[in-house]
């Protein structure tokens, strides 16, 4: 810096030896801003937690006592049920779609565009309801050929249960978004890796499931985990279709105690617990699939890395004799 | 290695022409490669050489004449006396005695060096994965990276990951092996170890088809050089005739870059 100052910078100059310092000897400046600032967050945290926890109006004994109860549980499997089908059927036919959205073939494709469009374009709830009252739309559900005869039938109210009505209604709006999702994640993956497997022999679903999905996930990961929330939080609409989920259980409890703010605050808290599990859960996930990044290198690679490159040159004769010479 | 008329040749193209859109970028090429020769193709940018090697193993389709591989129409078959289109399935098996080596050399990212290696092996050739794993090792030991099997690509040098690339391509045991400009990304100290490794391929009598800039690797590997230029094939011939004594204005003019 001084040299510079001085205008009499010179590379070789005795100055270099005093002004250039070994940046590994260092010292790290006390962070004085940074322990304030987090002494100041801790204490309005801590503030914070001191009169929300001293407010009688939360009712904590009351929280205590129904966090465990057998209807709470009840309607926590409910929920993480539903959700878990509910997603799993959305991932795989979400998958499909984006897979049809993508290819050649026009009548897929216009078939999976028309789906996206029906099932992202209305209100869930109404979905839902839909669902639940297909009965009075449809009497009978039965296989048919196209205006032939009917192969077989079922009565539709022995065929759509609150429990399955939910499940498809969730599931097939859930494929909607995950199509898209996917079809992003697809799209994102070089057209190269796609070609180089079909060079291979590679069959266009080995080619997907082996080089091209392992790569867009990637990009799917971090959505996905959004839908899987949204999708916790979705579930409690279908209390409309008397599902007993885990918030229509806390409020059929204070319809009983009238103890309003503890039963919710009882629901809140389970479903801030299931976030963060999944939370974590997508941490790892995510980590998985960045592992061909140079920053996740795994210590044996670093450590071939620093070795000498003579130990890794080709057979046959040295680079330096190579033909390219000749050509220059 | 000479082409004598009683070999049956492992590649016979006849009459290829391909058109993007209203562009003919192959004109009516005509070519046979004998098992075991080393075929350089040379020329200009644009002049279709990459489209003309990505129609040998289907990866684009063409619009008239024919491509036989190893006894095998490219792409179609002779259904009583019809010629049929190949579906996905038949054209994928098509592909598996052809290798082939990327200019952006097109490593999985998500695999590690010997995972590159078996995955078509495993997947495609249906060998035991100790086998193949075996055979990689071997492979990858023979172009000099015994010590970076288990680094993924992106811990790798671009020659590095390119001698992987190759090592992919041999491990599915291929006929034929289709290089398209395969030193084109690489920085110029990187180019002499990948050129060596493909001058012992040749050597070892692998029936080779490369797209290169490299005149010099043309000189001394090659057993026929071809000069190709607005879709046609300009001249032919072994290299010290085509590179040392050029016949026609646009190959001198081509080659004239070079010295
Ligand atoms: N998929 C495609 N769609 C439209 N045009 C294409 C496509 N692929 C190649 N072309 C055109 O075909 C011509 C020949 O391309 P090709 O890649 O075969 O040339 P090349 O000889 O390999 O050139 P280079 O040395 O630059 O790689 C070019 O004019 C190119 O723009
Ligand atoms: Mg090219």
């Amino acid at each position: 810096m001084s040299a510079l100052r001085d205008g009499t910078a010179s590379p070789s100059g005795a100055a270099d030896r005093t002004d250039l310092r070994d940046v590994a000897k260092a010292h790290r400046p006390f962070p004085l801003g940074r322990l304030i600032l987090w002494a100041v967050a801790i204490l309005i945290a801590a503030d914070f937690v001191w009169i929300v926890a001293g407010n009688e109006n939360f009712g904590w004994p009351v929280v205590a006592k129904y966090f465990f109860d057998p209807t709470v549980l009840q309607g926590l499997t409910v929920t993480l049920g539903l959700t878990v089908v509910a997603m799993t059927i959305g991932i795989v036919l979400g998958l499909l779609l984006a897979i049809a959205r993508l290819s050649q073939d026009g009548l897929a494709n216009t078939v999976a565009g028309l789906f996206i469009w029906f099932f992202r374009g209305t209100p869930l709830l109404v979905q839902l309801i839909f669902w639940y009252n297909l009965s009075t739309l449809f009497p009978e559900l039965s296989i048919t050929i196209p205006f032939g005869p009917k192969l077989v039938g079922w009565d539709t109210n022995s065929v759509i249960s609150p429990m399955t009505a939910a499940i498809v209604g969730l599931a097939l709006n859930e494929a909607a978004y995950m199509a898209e999702i996917i079809r992003g994640g697809l799209l994102s993956v070089d057209k190269g890796q796609a070609e180089t497997a079909e060079a291979f022999g590679m069959t266009r679903v080995r080619a997907l499931w082996r080089v091209i999905i392992p790569q867009a996930m990637r990009s799917i990961v971090p959505p996905t985990g959004n839908q899987l929330i949204s999708m916790i939080k979705a579930t409690s609409l279908v209390s409309v279709i008397a599902m007993a989920d885990l918030l229509y259980s806390v409020q059929s409890i204070y319809n009983r105690t009238f103890e309003v703010v503890p039963m919710l605050l009882v629901a809140v808290i389970w479903y801030l617990l299931i976030t963060s599990v999944l939370n974590v859960g997508q941490s790892y996930i995510e980590r998985y699939y960045s592992r061909g990044d140079r920053r996740s290198a795994p210590r044996a690679a670093r450590d071939a890395a620093t070795e000498a490159p003579a130990t890794e040159a080709p057979m046959g004769p040295s680079p330096t004799n190579v033909p390219q010479e000749a050509a220059r | 290695m000479t082409v004598t008329a009683t070999v049956e040749p492992l590649v016979k193209a006849r009459n290829v022409h391909k058109a993007f859109g209203d562009v003919e970028v192959l004109k009516g090429i005509d070519m046979d490669v004998a098992p075991g020769e080393v075929v350089v193709i040379l020329g200009p940018s644009g002049s279709g050489k990459s489209t003309f090697l990505r129609c040998i193993n289907h990866l684009e389709s063409i619009d008239q004449g024919s491509i036989m591989v190893d006894g095998e129409q490219i792409g179609y078959e002779l259904r009583k006396e019809r010629l049929v289109k190949l579906g996905g399935y038949a054209i994928a098996r098509q592909r598996r005695k052809i290798g082939m080596v990327f200019q952006q050399f097109n490593l999985y990212p998500h695999m590690t060096a010997l995972q590159n290696v078996i995955e078509a092996p495993i997947g495609v050739h249906g060998e035991s994965r100790q086998a193949a794993t075996d055979n990689a090792m071997k492979l990858l030991d023979r172009v000099g990276l015994a010590s970076k099997v288990h680094n993924y690509p992106r811990q790798l040098s671009g020659g590095q990951q390119q001698r992987v690339a190759i090592a992919r391509a041999l491990a599915i045991r291929p006929k034929l092996m289709l290089f398209d400009e395969p030193t084109s990304a690489l920085d110029p100290e990187l180019v002499g170890e990948v050129l060596s490794t493909m001058r012992d391929l040749a050597d070892q009598g692998l029936t080779m088809i490369v797209v290169t800039h490299e005149i010099g690797f043309a000189r001394e590997a090659a057993d026929r050089v071809v000069f190709m230029d607005g879709g046609n094939i300009v001249e032919q011939g072994p290299p010290e005739q085509v590179i040392g004594n050029p016949q026609h204005a646009r190959t001198r003019a081509f080659l004239s870059r070079f010295i």
